[in-house]
């Protein structure tokens, strides 16, 4: 038994004493309001409750393509995300890109070697003023109250792709084809979907009710290059790292309040 | 009124014949899209609205350009459109029709479409689309016709339809309004974020529905011996001419805001619309000549217009050809450009083009042609009842 998974043990079974349920890696049964009411910025408020994050830490990252690409798998595999070929029609949940696209922001000429010649992971910013969510005419993807994550409804998806539209980062796929006969294999434990609907990233919501870890922070444990947590808990790992180290974020100047983080 | 239709010489059934082999083209090729799937069409995962969303977008303008026919003659009395203000409630009730079959072409799940209304979300602006449209369509059949049949039966129309027709005139602002509100409050999509787009909309909308109509008229005056009258006809030019400048004038104003603030986001849109935009040592200009086409279109019909003023020739030759350069000109700049211009640079900074496919084209011409048909049913039992009247 390793360190971390040690660590990630005893981290989960505090947890579950506090919670008094079984072993998991954040609580969502705790009680919320736990944040600050504190205005930060031109007085934006901060979300009340329980407010779910990640934080890639690229430093442990770099040169690692491979695990960036295990990392895509273990989602892929466990949402049941098929592989098709070609940019036009495929889907993908968290996936690696060069830093000039997933910071567009920022600026490349001087950026640093490894910044500029690496690969980086990106995925839905489960923001927390989500124009995805803004724009949809059906209520199908909404912010799930208890948790901060953005979620979709399958069932309820009349697939205008307005979602697609709004969000400004590219992090919403459609089925353009029956998914279904492309599967190599197929995970019992979610729902696969049918053509015509979008879907993306759900923060491995259906995970976290059983106690597990988001699938890409489990794919990365080696390393420990992921860190998924409440963002709103000044004492859970995510908000003390985030507080120790320089983050940042994609196109925060938008306003949409990303609770994606990176270390570069 | 209906049996109206029913009646007519062998080129209004040709014409009919013709319309109706392209819907049912159209009709096979979306049921090739529903049972396959959408990746039938050329959008994908980057361009993931298409030809259906922008034939949405500019055919709701169509439909708001009948404005410019109900307004003069009913808030301003102006009694040379009273021919002609059926022929703007037709052609908006039929471009509606046409934007509802674009909007049900273009979503993944139609069947599920009521899940508009079983949940309605009054923060999404295509809900409010929703209302506006449907609201507009049914206050243009109201009104059309309730007014056609009194005029019909020689009375003047009861009084409590004018609340409608009032109701109306904002309600036409509105569809176009709200339909640039799908595009401009979108973040990180520059070449929509911006205030001027509904204006825009509206100015090109007030051009190109009356140029439409003003088309209808010179057909009409030729086969089926309706005659607008060159007053109405003038005027009309005159209206055009106006909305086509102001909707110059405003894509000027965003070649300065997007080149003069050198914001490259800003920017992107508008240089591969008009110039090609390099990107990696590719140069991405699909667009290009249907851009510089539109430009020349459009100034090419308003120096005919300006000419003809001047000169105060008089020829329904070029009128039409002024019309239909103007319509063509506008179909290119919002029923092309604006969308995929939008979308040509991803939130990733990738650059995709778009290539519509045969089948989508075929359903794409499939709606138009249902739309062509209704506009001919109507505008046939609009004439055949003026003519009626008149004693023909």
């Amino acid at each position: 038994m390793d360190k971390q998974r040690r660590t990630f043990l005893k981290l989960a079974g505090a947890t579950a004493l506090a919670g008094l349920s079984a072993p998991v890696v954040v609580n969502l049964n705790a009680t919320p309001a736990m944040a600050s009411a504190a205005a930060a910025g031109h007085g934006e408020e901060k979300r009340q409750g329980m407010r779910l994050g990640l934080l890639i830490d690229m430093r442990k990252l770099y040169g690692r393509t491979d695990l960036l690409d295990k990392a895509t798998e273990a989602c892929h595999r466990v949402h049941n995300v098929p592989k098709i070929e070609g940019k036009k029609s495929e889907i993908k949940w968290i996936w690696k890109t060069a830093y000039a696209n997933a910071f567009i922001d920022q600026s490349v000429n001087h950026a640093s070697k490894t910044t500029r010649e690496s690969e980086f992971l990106v995925l839905c910013n489960h923001c927390d003023e989500p124009p995805c969510v803004r724009v949809c005419p059906t209520k199908a993807t909404f912010v799930e109250k208890k948790t901060g994550i953005v979620a979709m409804d399958y069932h309820r998806c009349i697939g205008c792709r307005f979602c697609m539209m709004g969000c400004p980062y590219g992090a919403r796929s459609f089925n353009w084809m029956d998914p279904q006969p492309l599967l190599k294999s197929v995970n019992p434990d979610f729902p696969a979907r049918m053509r015509g609907v979008v879907e993306k990233c759900n923060f491995c919501g259906e995970r976290l009710a059983l106690g597990k870890e988001p699938a890409c922070v489990e794919a990365v444990k080696e390393v420990g290059a992921i860190i998924f947590g409440d963002l709103n808990d000044p004492n859970s790992e995510i908000s003390k790292v985030l507080d120790r180290e320089h983050t940042i974020q994609r196109n925060a100047a938008l306003g949409t309040k990303p609770s994606v983080f990176y270390i570069v | 009124m209906i049996e109206k239709a029913l009646k007519g010489n062998s080129n209004y059934w040709m014409w009919l014949a013709f319309l109706t082999a392209f819907i049912a083209v159209g009709a096979i090729c979306y049921l090739r899209q529903f049972v396959y799937g959408m990746h039938l069409t050329g959008m994908g995962r980057d361009l993931s609205w298409g030809l259906y969303i922008s034939q949405f977008t500019f055919l709701v303008g169509v439909a708001a350009g009948g404005l410019m026919l109900v307004l003069p003659y009913y808030i301003h009395n102006y009694k040379v459109f009273g021919r002609i203000t059926i022929l703007g409630e037709f052609l908006a009730i039929a471009s509606i029709v046409m934007c509802l079959m674009f909007i049900m072409a273009d979503i993944g799940q139609p069947l599920r479409g009521l899940n508009m209304i079983f949940h309605p979300t009054p923060n999404s602006m295509l809900f409010w689309d929703m209302v506006v449209l449907l609201g507009y369509l049914s206050l243009n059949v109201i009104c059309g016709w309730v007014i056609l049949t009194a005029e019909k039966k020689q009375v003047k129309p009861p009084k409590w339809v004018y609340i409608f027709v009032y109701i109306s005139i904002p309600f036409a602002v509105s569809i176009h309004t709200v339909t640039a509100m799908l595009y401009c409050g979108l973040p990180g999509r520059h070449f929509w974020l911006t205030a001027i787009t509904a204006p825009r909309f509206l100015a090109s909308a007030f051009a190109a529905g009356p140029a439409l109509i003003v088309i209808a008229c010179l057909v009409m005056k030729r086969i089926a011996n309706f005659d607008a009258g060159k007053e109405a006809v003038n005027k009309l030019i005159t209206i055009i001419m106006y909305a086509a400048i102001i909707n110059a004038f405003f894509v000027c104003l965003e070649f300065f805001v997007g080149y003069y603030s050198n914001i490259p986001g800003h920017k992107h849109s508008l240089e591969y619309l008009f110039f090609g935009l390099e990107h990696h040592g590719h140069v991405y200009n699909n667009l290009v000549p249907f851009m510089w086409t539109s430009v020349t279109f459009c100034f090419g019909a308003l120096a005919l217009f300006a000419y003809m003023k001047i000169t105060k020739m008089s020829n329904d030759l070029l009128v039409g050809i002024g019309c239909l350069m103007t319509f063509i000109a506008l179909w290119l700049d919002k029923g092309l450009g604006f969308v995929m211009g939008g979308l040509a640079v991803n939130p990733l900074d990738e650059v995709v083009e778009y290539y519509p496919t045969a089948n989508e084209i075929g359903i794409t011409l499939g709606i138009w042609a249902t739309g062509f048909l209704l506009v001919t049913i109507l505008y046939k039992i609009a004439v055949k009842v003026e003519h009626e009247v008149e004693g023909h």
